[in-house]
């Protein structure tokens, strides 16, 4: 640790102003603050200051997204191999197949974020932590890794640093990496022989709940099986065990909104419930039964993990009620009655996305008002 | 009578070294220094030169802007300096002090008998009238305004603030003369608000009184204007700390100007944390000298969330009423983001685990814990401010100099105190406090 610190002193005159690599500070920074802390001291205002920082937030929601990841990467095998064979034969099978889609996505997005941190002289920000794994984690496995490659880019040129980077952006920059592939290699990312890897070479059948349901079919997964994750689908989004721990330490930390959790679960619940009581002989979607409905799916994950976001979604706590539970009932509408599209998650949240700032809007005018009256009651 | 206000959200910092009840007459310091830039926005102009005598009392200088508001001086003795920054603005004034003081005589006079010019007129000739603050904007009142009520807070809930309890301990006839004459200076209500605990305030006459309980910043003055009697756009309401109400009180009772005050010596750098009897602008190291602990320290004038950072060689603030003395922390931490580790540093989120202890004291430093980042987190800044404000949206306006924006979310409510909390809990180490400073000075250029 002390030589660590010494060598990092030793290079630091470069990148100071002046220095050879002056250009280069904000990478350097970037190194030296995820290694230390800074000594940074308060100049302004308050003399002492609350431990939390962007770091320790974004690590916490890394440290939330493991469970779920974990169990992905042990997932992959299992749903490739099939039963009889031991934990880690799936897991290192799973690993093979998962860790160089994350390498890809966090050297090219965290690549970028450096490049425009340079660029821009500014420092560079945490964000991309999270979203870097949150991306292959909403990627089926077969997802080649150029476009992987692509869709990072655009999610981080186009839905984050166009908007002036991290905390500016409109969008979860997650899901705009998902909804460019989804749209651009559109093959890759839907039906039936994506979701398990390698399904056609070997023949497994690689097809979702919600596909099978599209389609009509009742697939006789058991609810344990759903709950738990033993079926086929992105990496992060099967198992609501391990998603569920996750948002427990979420939830428990403060980090995430327990606000949008809960209006997200009611919003999707009560919207499925409403699907069961009408009842349909044509579309398989409508008679799944409303709870189940939240166990399948990218429901789960985009609740804890992708609605949460506090950039992209409503920042007021009145807001956050009604920004989740739209997103609840949304996802749940495009599942069940959009024909296109098997999983409505991702199109709700970006879409509430979008609606977030309006929401805000009145519910902040709603404050204003309430100012106005007040100055005009005293001048009466 | 008194009405009780509860506030529910807040945070209550708990911090080392608070001090403790003893009271010790402070060395008397050879040098004693008014400070202008002390007086937010005032733009000092001298009525004395180097080497000029003073007494207690006799102006040292009067406000550019309205040459009524004078600043006398708290010792009798020989103008030392006058110490200049950049642009020859007036940082400090030095005088030495004499072994005894000498007073000008204002004249006793019973407060109760006056009328609303006459004391305004002893208060603005005699040095006190800086003691009175408005709202909005935090400034020093403007004596041709008359404010639709006078708010004054007894109760104090910030980290290491000095205690009332022993502050104005003896001081209850010039705190009554103090009410008395301050209830002359407004149409409507004079407000006090105490803490739960007994004293002679809640015998006080002429005054609203309120029990407030609650979580910092439940004692800041402006929370409580919030709650009880809001500033809307063009009202004005002024803000006295009850030390100041007693020496106002005693001016009318002595006819002396009475510039001292009882302060607390707190913090866990100091060996001995207790409570020392002081004269305004007395030199820091003479209140502190010989009590420190070894390690660098940082010398704050007032509390550790808005006060001011200070040396051993600078000078007690104007309106202040504690010293807080902290570790520097200029260090490095290895990995010190890795969330459940580092349990010795305090938070609200509970990315650490000293939510389990709610009743540990903390031993904080000055280390920011992070960098300055974009605003990233959101409904954190809702939780400390318990007022009808939205504050990141107040933040963001003030940031883009929006006034209509500022008008319509509130920015005649707020100080920077209120922001205090802000700035401790802010994820992205937002400077609130200097945000809306900056805001509010703009409201004053433009709005006025």
């Amino acid at each position: 640790m002390k030589f660590i610190r010494k060598q990092l002193d030793k290079v630091k005159p470069h990148f100071d102003e002046g220095g050879k690599f002056e250009k280069y500070a904000p990478a350097y920074y970037g190194i030296e603050t995820f290694l230390f802390v800074p000594n940074h001291t308060t100049k302004h205002g308050a003399h002492i200051r609350d431990g939390i920082d962007l770091k320790r937030v974004m690590i916490t929601v890394v440290i939330a997204l493991l469970p779920a990841l974990i169990f992905g990467i042990w997932n992959i095998g299992y749903q490739n191999m099939g039963d009889g064979q031991g934990f880690w034969d799936y897991f290192i099978f799973g690993a093979i197949r998962f860790l160089p889609m994350v390498i890809v996505s966090y050297g090219v997005g965290l690549g970028i974020e450096f490049a425009y941190a340079i660029f821009r002289g500014h420092d560079v920000n945490e964000g991309y932590l999270v979203t870097g794994l949150l991306i292959p984690m909403i990627m089926p496995i077969d997802f080649p890794l150029w476009m992987l490659a692509v869709s990072v880019v655009f999610a981080v040129v186009i839905g984050k640093e166009a908007f002036g980077g991290t905390g500016m952006n409109i969008l979860n920059p997650a899901l705009v990496a998902r909804a460019f592939a989804l749209f651009s290699y559109a093959p890759y990312m839907s039906g039936n022989t994506v979701w398990v890897a390698d399904s056609v070479a070997d023949g497994v059948s690689g097809e979702t709940i919600l596909g099978a349901l599209a389609g009509g079919v009742d697939p006789g997964t058991s609810v344990f099986d759903m709950f738990m994750g033993y079926i086929p689908g992105s990496v992060g989004e099967t198992s609501v065990l391990m998603i569920s721990i996750g948002a427990v330490l979420l939830l428990a930390t403060g980090i995430a909104s327990w606000r949008i959790m809960l209006s997200t679960l009611i919003g999707g619940a009560l919207m499925a419930f409403l699907f069961n009581i009408i009842g349909s002989s044509t579309n398989e979607l409508l008679n799944f039964p409303w709870w189940q409905h939240l166990l399948v799916g990218g429901f789960a994950f985009g609740l804890v993990f992708m609605a949460t976001d506090p950039v992209s979604g409503a920042q007021t706590n009145t807001g956050k009620w009604i920004y989740g539970f739209l997103i609840g009932v949304f996802a749940i509408l495009i599942r069940v009655v959009n024909p296109t599209l098997p999983e409505g998650m991702m199109m709700a949240i970006l879409l509430m996305n979008v609606f977030a700032p309006t929401i805000d809007h009145y519910i902040v005018e709603g404050n204003v008002k309430r100012r106005k009256k007040r100055l005009q009651k005293v001048n009466v | 009578m008194s009405t009780d206000i509860k506030f529910r959200k807040g945070l209550t910092i708990k911090l080392k070294g608070g001090a403790n009840h003893q009271i010790s007459q402070a060395n008397r310091s050879k040098i004693f220094a008014i400070n202008p830039p002390v007086f937010h926005g005032i733009k000092p102009k001298m009525s004395v030169k180097v080497g000029d005598r003073v007494k207690v009392g006799d102006a040292v200088f009067y406000a550019k802007q309205n040459d009524q508001i004078k600043f006398t001086a708290p010792v009798s003795g020989e103008i030392k300096e006058i110490v200049r920054g950049a642009k020859r603005k007036i940082l400090s004034i030095e005088i030495i002090a004499d072994t005894e003081d000498t007073f000008v005589d204002f004249g006793a006079k019973t407060p109760g008998k006056l009328a609303g010019p006459q004391v305004k007129e002893s208060l603005l000739e005699s040095g006190c009238w800086p003691m009175i603050k408005q709202r909005p904007y935090d400034v020093i009142a403007n004596p041709s305004e008359s404010p639709k009520s006078i708010f004054i807070s007894a109760y104090d809930t910030a980290p290491l603030a000095a205690s009332y309890a022993v502050t104005l301990e003896g001081r209850e006839q010039e705190f009554q003369a103090g009410i008395d004459a301050l209830s002359k200076l407004t149409e409507g209500k004079v407000h006090l608000s105490t803490g739960s605990s007994a004293s002679f305030l809640n015998e006080i006459k002429g005054v609203v009184l309120h029990k407030v309980s609650g979580k910092h910043p439940a004692g800041n003055v402006g929370v409580q204007i919030a709650k009880v009697d809001p500033v809307n756009s063009g009202d004005r309401v002024w803000v006295v700390n009850p030390q100041d109400v007693a020496s106002i009180g005693s001016l009318f009772l002595t006819g002396k100007y009475n510039p001292t005050k009882i302060v607390a010596l707190a913090g866990s750098q100091v060996d001995k944390p207790q409570y020392y009897k002081v004269i305004q602008g007395t030199r820091i190291k003479d209140i502190v000298g010989g009590n420190l602990k070894s390690g660098k320290s940082r010398m704050i004038s007032g509390n550790p969330l808005t006060g001011t950072a200070v040396g051993l060689n600078g000078f007690l603030g104007f309106y202040h009423d504690s010293i807080s003395v902290l570790p520097e922390g200029d260090h490095y931490s290895f990995f010190g983001w890795m969330p459940f580790i580092g349990n010795h540093k305090f938070s609200m989120s509970r990315t650490f685990f000293s939510w389990l202890t709610p009743n540990k004291e903390y031993d904080l430093d000055t280390n920011l814990n992070g960098e300055e980042r974009a605003f990233v987190m959101t409904g954190e800044m809702e939780k400390v401010l318990p007022m009808d404000v939205y504050p990141m949206q107040l933040l963001k306006a003030t940031m883009i100099q929006d006034i209509e924006k500022m008008e319509n979310l509130g920015i005649y409510e707020v100080a920077p105190e209120d922001f205090a909390l802000i700035d401790f809990i802010s994820t992205s180490k937002i400077e609130a406090q200097q945000i809306i400073r900056e805001g509010l000075d703009l409201m004053i250029k433009e709005v006025g």
